[in-house]
């Protein structure tokens, strides 16, 4: 279980990152955290011909914001948003997210940028990021930075808009006012591993914003517009019936455990989020 | 403070291991080593038709054909009907599991070995695979070993009397369970270093194994070369539970490619390998008919046991050690006078049988266990009351059960009247009750269970086994400096045995454990044993130990009286002195007496020197068996199917306890692993017999978080029959969990009628019978 012999390039910046991602010679693949294509390396299930190393890069670390909005640099690591590090857009929301992420020495590597990119169905931050209505920064060589929301970046398992040669900078996370209900649960076998099930809701009165994702199903989240509007507007909690129904006409295919898990997740994360109101 | 018998002393080798300098096989460096690769069969079942190595590295690439002097390993038994297999330590014809190796492949680094391991073509006709132990026992199966003629290694049955019970029984109880196939995850995987040594005229063999003295002999046999000639070391071995008390197939490739090439070589066992290709245990199949009255008296068990052995037979405890430990533990520690039981051990399309701690019983127990908790609720009483009357009371002791198991002494229903007062039943069951009002769903779950430990000669010849072990020795030596070494043939690999044998000696030679140096694991250093498995090493190496220890006392002995002008017999041994009185004088002076300065010592002095190597048997040849008792307290929950173990305890009679803190790490740990079993574990398979959980991503191990906080108890009812009175324990915590937790479970979920017969009791097989249940509510109202 060791790596296909591959290249490693450490990014001094962006422009140089970019600029080796768009050589045409052979499989180029970012690594920031490692925490996810680390073990697809070992297993030789990714085999680039190059590594370039973004972990480190200034620009990828940065963290700025402004009055709407605060942009975390690609690279944060989940540790220093559990840490409180970072400043928190989400009132609260952000940390409790990252310190339940897998277990604290994949935090302490792993990256916001890098969890987005990978898109894998059951980790949080594809989830929280589209609770959140996150839109994320992305550059490359010769076209213009573009900006996408959460919402559309993720295509599916493990799929994204990401075109070859583009890297994803900065992810921007509205500020959200101290009138905001959110609430984050997840069903898993055991603490740390990938989730079975996960809701996530966030509802702010003063932008008339409210939103239910689902995460752990079989693609990019799903987001259930219609039940977020209602609990905005009622604040009762959905019964299991509602619930199933919804979950049956965005995915038919659901099999009767899962189903139930969502339906249960989302009472609960709903339960959680008033409670804490 | 004495650190002999009974001392809670920290274990000597944790400084090593805590502080990162422990030495594994991973950690070795030699000038020259090369690092292995396998390439390992992609699928469950085929025929080879060709391997082909890639012409840039042929000298690196070593097949089948390569290995024509290698013997295919075989381990035969004497059992009527048994039919050994032949397993070629690089598959020749067949393949017969993923995961199976085919061909080694060396290079300065791992990496590059598996680089060369990719390029060597394969050319092999698949053949549909056989997963399923039941639909491989019907004629019309595919064979794995076409001669054989069916997929069968051996049937055994056991015919007693079951038509009275029958006769007589006013409840019956009829029940399938299934536990699941395992991989160990020992924290260190297995890894093997061999070269070829000139000066010695040796093949030197480190390896992490928990028996060398047994893989040295295994290695002479399969490569046909003088034991002389072949040195194997166990160097720290990162946990083993069985999984490295058999002779692997690498040991032997990787040994016979150092002795052709002149090189070291290495190879380490990586996760993913450990769990595709050490998928190898625990699969058993029960189908289950209790008799038994209107109390819930046990009359009769008629069982039929499936093992789901794998591919192969593994050297030296053969595919039939499961199945024969299985059909003589199910009755356990129950009064049971009419039993019948057939046992089959099946080959399928899958990793090979290695006994994991708790050898059998972990299922045995579960399926006693759940049967008893069936009967309690058929006739509608305190499963606790059923379980306690149909127990060996401590007034039959001893007693020889139904199967010719020979229980020396204990009080069976006692350990349970402990384990309730523990958890306090009828407390519990009014906290049950009130919970249920509010939609909560907590259960109570007992589990009793023996542990045969020490199996002596008589047990393992009985299972027809091709190696059998007897007595065990060991030396024990004052150093010229009036330390003490000693020396045994088992070895450590995280049980604290380095610790306790080093308490063996204490006790009788009065030296602090921190001046007893314990050597093991070198076959070039230590007497034959067979090694460390069974829950044998405390009773067994342990007695050696004690015995050469109270040896070497009486030769102490001689020389201080010598030194202090008194009789043998006057000698007091204290602290590392010997005394007469007030008058004494240390071990550094005996033993600088006996070693440099012989002219202190008299002309007739018994030469037979401060160093002692004895032989150690108990008094009976048949075991001697711990028990206990588990009580879990869990709450399901009914919308997700979770188990949340909320209390846990242990009630364990182990006979004499060397070293309380080492007893209850081993109970802690083999608790935690059993629970593993209970809820977590299961290495799956699809159709075609591709494993499914291949990374600890898909097979999940407990953590932490997942595991209650263990509440312990002991009492030592000491064996008549063993040196110290002591009883092994090692395996035992791992048993009974299944038992207890699913009992635990099935209490729980009673309103709903929901039993849950399978291991791993998983959330999503919990949710599954829930909301099965909930809508045939529905259908019929």
């Amino acid at each position: 279980m060791k790596p296909v012999a591959f290249e490693l390039c450490i990014s001094a910046d962006i422009a140089s990152a970019a600029g080796i991602l768009s050589q045409n010679d052979g499989d180029t693949k970012i690594i920031a955290g490692g925490q996810s294509l680390g073990p697809m390396l070992n297993l030789r299930l990714a085999r680039p011909d190059r590594l370039v190393d973004v972990a480190q890069t200034p620009a990828l670390r940065k963290i700025t914001q402004t009055q709407a909005f605060v942009a975390f640099g690609a690279a944060t690591r989940h540790a220093e948003i559990e840490d409180g590090k970072t400043p928190d857009p989400s009132c609260g929301m952000m940390p409790y997210v990252a310190s339940g992420i897998a277990y604290r020495a994949i935090r302490n590597k792993g990256t916001l940028g890098g969890s987005l990119c990978h898109a894998d169905p059951a980790a949080d931050w594809v989830t929280a990021m589209t609770a959140l209505n996150a839109t994320l920064i992305i550059t490359s060589v010769g076209k213009d930075t573009r900006k996408t929301p959460m919402v559309e970046f993720m295509q599916g398992a493990y799929r994204t808009t990401l075109e070859p040669g583009e890297i994803l900078t900065s992810v921007l996370v509205p500020k959200y006012s101290d009138k905001t209900v959110w609430g984050y649960y997840k069903i898993c076998r055991k603490v740390g591993e990938f989730a079975d099930a996960i809701v996530a809701w966030v509802a702010d009165p003063t932008k008339q914003y409210s939103r239910i994702v689902l995460g752990a199903g079989s693609g990019a989240p799903l987001v259930l517009n219609h039940l977020a509007k209602e609990l905005a507007q009622t604040g009762n909690i959905p019964t299991l019936d509602i619930i199933k129904a919804e979950l049956k006409l965005h995915s038919p295919d659901l099999d009767q455990v899962k189903n139930h898990l969502f339906a249960i997740a989302l009472q609960r994360c709903v339960k959680g989020a008033l409670a804490n109101e | 403070m004495s650190t002999g018998i009974g001392a809670r002393v920290q274990r000597k080798e944790d400084r090593r291991l805590l502080h990162g300098q422990a030495k594994f096989v991973g950690d070795l460096k030699f000038p020259k080593l090369w690092e292995a690769a396998y390439v390992r069969s992609p699928i469950a079942h085929g025929r080879i038709r060709s391997v082909q190595k890639p012409s840039a590295y042929s000298s690196q690439v070593f097949i089948a054909d390569d290995l024509h002097d290698v013997l295919p390993i075989r381990a035969e038994s004497s059992l009527p009907g048994y039919k050994p297999s032949d397993f070629h330590s690089l598959a020749r014809d067949k393949v017969r599991y993923v995961g199976e190796c085919i061909a080694i492949c060396i290079a300065p680094t791992r990496a590059e070995a598996e680089d060369i391991a990719e390029q060597v073509i394969l050319d092999i006709d698949p053949l549909p695979a056989v997963i399923d132990a039941l639909k491989a026992r019907e004629p019309q199966s595919e064979l794995l070993h076409e001669d054989w003629g069916d997929n069968l290694f051996v049937e055994t049955s056991f015919e007693g009397d079951i038509e009275t019970a029958k006769r007589d029984a006013t409840v019956v109880i009829e029940r399938e369970y299934k536990t699941a196939r395992q991989c160990m995850n020992p924290m260190e995987g297995k890894g093997t270093l061999s070269y070829w040594d000139e000066r010695s005229n040796q093949l030197v063999v480190y390896t992490s194994t928990q028996v060398p003295h047994l893989i040295r002999t295994g290695i002479s046999e399969f490569l046909q070369m003088d034991q002389g000639q072949v040195r194997v070391i166990a160097p720290d071995v990162g946990g083993g539970f069985g999984y490295k008390c058999v002779l692997q197939p690498e040991e032997l490739t990787v040994s016979w490619v150092a002795k052709k090439t002149g090189r070291p070589i290495r190879w380490t066992e990586d996760r993913r390998e450990h769990l595709v290709a050490g998928a190898n245990t625990r699969q058993h199949h029960y189908k289950i008919t209790a008799y038994a009255d209107n109390n819930g008296k046990l009359l009769g068990l008629d069982a039929d046991i499936t093992v789901d052995v794998g591919a192969y037979s593994v050297w030296p405890f053969t595919a039939c050690l499961e199945a024969a430990q299985a059909g003589g533990n199910l009755p356990g520690p129950y009064d049971i006078k009419g039993y019948r039981c057939n046992t089959y051990s099946v080959a399928t399309n899958k990793p090979s049988f290695t006994p994991y701690r708790g050898v059998a019983r972990p299922g045995v127990c579960f399926a006693m266990e759940l049967t008893i908790d069936a009967i309690a609720r058929a006739v509608g009483r305190e499963p606790a009351d059923v379980r306690k009357e149909n127990l060996i009371a401590g007034s039959l002791m001893p007693y020889t059960t139904v199967t010719g198991k020979f229980y020396d002494s204990g009080d069976y229903p006692d350990s349970v009247v402990q384990a309730e007062k523990a958890v306090n039943l009828k407390g519990f069951r009014i906290r049950q009750a009130k919970a249920r009002k509010e939609g909560r769903s907590l259960g109570i779950g007992f589990s009793t269970f023996t542990e045969q430990s020490a199996h002596g000669t008589k047990v393992f010849a009985a299972w027809g086994l091709p190696l059998v072990p007897g007595y065990e020795q060991a030396m024990v030596k004052l150093t010229p400096s009036g330390s003490v070494e000693v020396r045994s043939g088992n070895h450590s690999f995280g049980q604290g045995l380095e610790t306790t044998i080093a308490q063996m000696a204490s006790e009788w030679l009065t030296v602090d454990i921190k001046s007893i140096n314990v050597v093991m694991g070198d076959t070039g250093m230590t007497p034959y044993s067979t090694g460390a498995y069974a829950s044998r090493g405390m009773v067994m190496a342990g007695g050696a130990v004690s015995k050469a220890a109270e040896a070497l006392s009486g030769r102490i002995k001689i020389h201080a009286a010598h030194l202090l002008q008194c009789e043998p017999t006057d000698i007091q041994l204290k602290n590392a002195r010997a005394y007469n009185g007030h008058a004494s004088v240390s071990f550094s002076s005996i033993a600088k007496a006996w070693y440099l300065r012989p002219d202190q010592l008299p002309d007739d002095v018994d030469t037979a020197g401060l160093e002692v190597t004895e032989g150690y048997k108990p008094d009976i040849d048949t075991g001697v068996f711990t028990y206990a008792t588990h009580a879990a307290i869990v709450e399901v929950d009914k919308d997700t199917g979770k188990v949340d173990v909320q209390d846990y305890v242990v009630f364990e009679d182990c006979g004499k306890r060397v070293n309380p803190l080492i007893l209850e790490g081993q109970t802690y740990g083999g608790a935690a692993q059993g629970i593993g079993t209970a809820l977590f574990e299961e290495a799956l398979y699809d159709a075609n017999g591709q494993p499914l959980t291949s990374t600890l991503a898909d097979y999940i191990l407990p953590g932490p978080a997942e595991l209650p906080h263990f509440r312990l108890s002991h009492k030592e009812t000491l064996s008549p029959y063993t040196r110290h009175g002591i009883k092994g324990v090692g395996e035992g915590a791992a048993i009974a969990p299944g038992g207890a937790i699913l009992n635990a479970i099935n209490d729980a979920l009673q309103p709903q009628k929901i039993e849950i017969n399978e291991l791993p009791a998983t959330p999503h097989k919990i949710l599954s019978a829930l909301l099965a249940g909930a809508e045939a509510e529905r259908e019929i109202t």
